[in-house]
């Protein structure tokens, strides 16, 4: 399937979801239980992505305390939680990446 | 008659108010257009593919998750399938603002609907709420709608050239994961969030090897499942 395909369908798809309710608003109503879930969906999504990116970027887990993409998500993490500044959190992720690898590389590991 | 309106009532000035509740948001949205747009092209989308997303899918969470998925070979159907699921919330957005589109005509909803985005709804329910949708408050939801559409598609222009002069050594691709941090970590407000977001991504990491990349949504339900559970203990 071309990128083409596959963005014309999963367009096609979001506008769906996004109008669902809107045309059909006095024929169908959202079950409770679905209602209840979708609040997850986006954080658990993104979850997925970020502990796959931050632990298997080599391919393999890395669980260790030399993986910089880890070490510098975390305090991506912390960063985000103490000041909510989505900037900030970005800037301070990528900066510190850059750094461990610099400093790692400094250190020969 | 427009002209017996309140001025705060005309088409134009809800317009105008619809713009001006989503100025602020712009800022924080247009960083993340540009990355969008930059990690686009450097997972190997062509320009016009990388700016067609932004038109088409309009949505920035999965157009986030499509340039990691396409960087690798991932049959394109579960790539579908995954836009799919990361958009579903957006049925939420549509089930809460429709009593307020009931009386528009067909043309109205329909041009309604591809403008909602998280943004856009986030700052229209809350004017919805407050003032009713009697008279001309859709052109309130038309402004901010298309404020952020604007937006997104600058931005994604200006991501598509700067991902271009961004040396590799920057490892720009690290923003991915970084930018869905920014984006959860503040919205996680009550234990049922946090579970559903440490299980996914435990569930995500047992379930890496699954073929097709299927792991992810694999992962997502297990970590709504916990979410649902731990609400449910309350």
């Amino acid at each position: 399937m071309s990128i083409w395909a596959v963005m014309l369908l999963g367009g096609a798809l979001t506008y769906l979801t996004r109008l669902s309710f809107i045309w059909l608003q006095d024929r169908i109503s959202m079950p409770p239980l679905a209602r209840r879930a979708l609040r997850f969906v986006p954080p658990a999504v993104l979850a997925v992505v970020i502990f796959q990116e931050l632990l298997y970027h080599s391919g393999s887990l890395d669980l260790s305390l030399v993986n910089t993409r880890l070490l510098a998500g975390i305090f991506a993490v912390i960063v985000a939680w103490r000041s909510r500044n989505p900037l900030l959190t970005i800037a301070a992720g990528m900066a510190s990446l850059l750094l461990l690898n610099l400093l790692f590389s400094f250190l020969g590991i | 008659m427009a002209s017996e309106l309140p001025p705060m009532q005309t088409r134009g000035s809800q317009f105008t108010r619809g713009v001006k509740a989503i100025l602020p948001i712009l800022l924080a949205v247009a960083p993340f257009g540009m990355i969008y747009g930059a990690l686009a092209r450097q997972s190997g989308l062509s320009v016009a593919a990388a700016q067609s997303m932004s038109f088409i899918v309009f949505a920035g969470s999965s157009q986030f998750v499509t340039t990691q998925l396409v960087s690798q070979t991932i049959p394109g159907l579960v790539i579908v399938l995954t836009i799919f699921v990361v958009n579903l919330r957006h049925a939420l957005y549509s089930a809460s603002v429709a009593p307020y589109l009931q009386h528009l005509p067909a043309r109205w909803k329909a041009g309604l609907a591809y403008l909602l985005t998280d943004e856009a709804y986030a700052v229209s329910i809350l004017h919805y709420e407050k003032e009713g949708s009697a008279g001309n408050q859709h052109w309130f939801l038309f402004g901010a709608g298309l404020g952020l559409w604007t937006c997104w598609q600058l931005s994604t222009l200006a991501g598509i050239f700067l991902g271009a002069v961004i040396p590799a050594s920057w490892s720009l691709d690290f923003a991915l994961p970084l930018t869905f941090i920014a984006l959860i970590v503040p919205a996680l407000k009550d234990k049922a969030g946090v579970a559903a977001a440490l299980v996914a991504g435990v569930a995500g990491v047992i379930a890496f090897a699954l073929p097709y990349k299927l792991g992810i949504i694999t992962a997502a339900l297990v970590g709504v499942a916990a979410g649902m559970l731990v609400e449910g203990k309350k």
